[in-house]
């Protein structure tokens, strides 16, 4: 074993035995704080999969976050109320359905947005991933329907068959299961064809198209595949907070997502749990002492990619392909 | 029949122009050389033959097939396998990797890859910018043989390699000729060209100026293109 898989053991170890504990011993806040940390590491995992593998800097994730949110959100009121879904669907509260939902939406929005985002390439390609984003969060923000700039609240959490979601850590436990299955995806997808021909193209798209292979779908798929990952966060996000809000699809979210990647370690499998459990942690002990903790973190990732490019990750387990 | 058939292109760098008429046909199984000195279109009619620099005018055709609006992943999937000038690997892949992403079936695979170069075996786990540059070329040509590729395009596959180094690409070319591999070879060294080519093509000033023979390519006429 080398010692990045040892690390990611044990990451995966504390992140799971963490809220156990303190489930025990009666802290559920602890159990929240970690919830927290396994959400944002999936949101995270997600954009991973387009900015550390595929090299797409997408500065509009939050977009999917959101969109994830809200199906929650919107399900979740409309089964409250028994209420009937646009077009005549069945509300209901049942995650799975909710998930396969929020999942088919957000690559349903990724698809023109990736495919128009992709003709363009380093800073235009941030910046028109960052407009489309925008213009979903002023959508979602003049939607008075679902709560405008409100934001819309989730009165009782999603249910999932054979667990009671309101308990901490059986919430816990399901966001920790979904986190560990899109780290086995994306593990999968990294050592695959695809995910070769994805690194590829980071590398040189010119090479790989000289080779028979064209860069754009490699990409698209990608990018559509990442965004339903981090619409799947959103989806757990919002039930985790019993609340969908417009800030989660702001231009600040996608930014913490990619300070999330960047701590963890760029492309690297955990990075993005790595990078979550110290946001989380730093956001939780530093915020206890002053409200302008972002300023700690601002110098924490300004050290970060100034001596330990790697992130987290890096720093720990050494250099990895993906430098 | 022509595999690969291109006439009169001429292709720009923006308003640079860099081939001025190009003719040249590759048939099956054929071993064809480009040769030239230095800025004379040599890169330049590949690149344009591989789709990465559009001629303006003239024809290229592929087993029949007009190249001229393919892009360029296309034209590969085509069958042209391009092994490009300074052994452009994937540096973040490993050997294996690099091999495996574009692979298509037919008759070459790993292990005939292997078999070909015997060094690029006992490297297949490890990253390709760990390699000397002479086991990078070794990578550049078993990833375009691993597609499979109908014809074979070498840009200067022996460029800044040590001596003992080139005698092994040579001689991996030599065996490619001998199982019937169609063959686009740009190099310098004129007497391995020579040896292994069935046709030379010469370039003057984007232009094709001489056709023929290697055995009709006297010392006169090598005075006279290459400078030698």
């Amino acid at each position: 074993m080398n010692r990045e898989t040892a690390f990611n053991l044990v990451l995966a170890a504390v992140l799971l035995a963490a809220p156990v504990i303190a489930f025990a011993a009666n802290e559920p806040f602890y159990v929240a704080l970690a919830t927290r940390i396994a959400i944002l590491a999936l949101a995270a995992a997600g954009l991973n999969l387009a900015l550390g593998f595929g090299g797409l800097v997408s500065f509009g994730h939050a977009a999917f976050f959101g969109i994830g949110g809200y199906v929650a959100g919107i399900f979740a009121s409309h089964a409250m109320y028994s209420e009937p879904l646009p077009f005549g669907l069945p509300a209901t509260d049942q995650m799975p359905v909710i998930w396969l939902v929020a999942a088919l939406l957000c690559a349903l929005a990724a698809l023109p947005i990736g495919a128009i985002s992709l003709r363009t390439t380093g800073v235009y390609f941030i910046m028109i991933t960052l407009a489309f984003a925008q213009m979903i969060y002023y959508f979602a923000i003049s939607w008075p329907a679902y709560g405008g700039e409100d934001g819309l609240s989730i009165p009782v959490r999603n249910s999932f068959v054979g667990l009671n979601t309101a308990n901490a850590l059986h919430f816990f436990l399901i966001c920790y299961a979904v986190l560990m299955a899109a780290l086995a995806l994306t593990w999968r997808i990294r050592d695959s064809r695809f995910g070769m021909a994805l690194q590829a193209a980071r590398q040189n798209e010119v090479r790989l198209a000289a080779v028979g292979i064209r860069p754009f779908r490699i990409r698209l798929t990608a990018f559509v595949l990442s965004a339903v990952l981090t619409g799947l966060a959103g989806a757990l996000f919002a039930d985790l907070n019993r609340f969908a809000s417009p800030s989660m699809m702001s231009w600040h979210m996608s930014g913490e997502l990619i300070v999330l990647v960047i701590l963890g370690g760029t492309g690297r499998l955990f990075g993005p749990v790595a990078g979550a459990i110290l946001y989380v942690l730093l956001e939780y002990a530093l915020g206890g002492m002053t409200e302008r903790w972002q300023l700690f973190l601002g110098l924490i990732l300004l050290g970060v990619v100034l001596f330990a490019r790697g992130g987290v990750v890096g720093l720990v387990a050494g250099k990895a392909r993906y430098d | 029949m022509t595999l690969l058939e291109v006439s009169g292109i001429e292709t720009f760098y923006g308003k640079s122009q860099a081939l001025f008429g190009v003719e040249l046909e590759v048939e099956e199984g054929e071993v064809v050389t480009l040769m030239g000195r230095n800025g004379m279109g040599k890169t330049t009619t590949i690149r344009s033959i591989c789709g990465l620099n559009r001629p303006r005018t003239g024809r290229i055709a592929f087993a029949g097939t007009d190249l001229s609006r393919l892009p360029p992943h296309r034209i590969a999937q085509l069958g042209i396998g391009l092994v490009p000038e300074g052994r452009r690997c994937f540096p973040n892949l490993t050997v294996r990797e690099n091999l495996i992403v574009s692979a298509r079936p037919g008759k070459w695979t790993l292990d005939s890859v292997e078999a070909l170069f015997p060094r690029l075996g006992e490297r297949f786990g490890q990253y390709a910018n760990t390699l000397s540059g002479g086991e990078q070329q070794m990578l550049a040509i078993g990833r375009a043989l691993m597609t499979n590729p109908r014809l074979v395009i070498l840009d200067e596959a022996t460029e800044g390699l040590a001596p003992v180094i080139r005698d092994d690409i040579w001689a991996a070319i030599a065996k490619l000729k001998r199982e019937g591999e169609a063959i686009l070879l740009v190099d310098k060294t004129i007497d391995e060209i020579l040896a292994v080519a069935d046709r030379c093509v010469v370039l003057e000033k984007g232009k094709t100026v001489w056709r023929g023979k290697p055995g009709e390519f006297a010392a006169d006429l090598q005075n006279r293109y290459l400078g030698l």
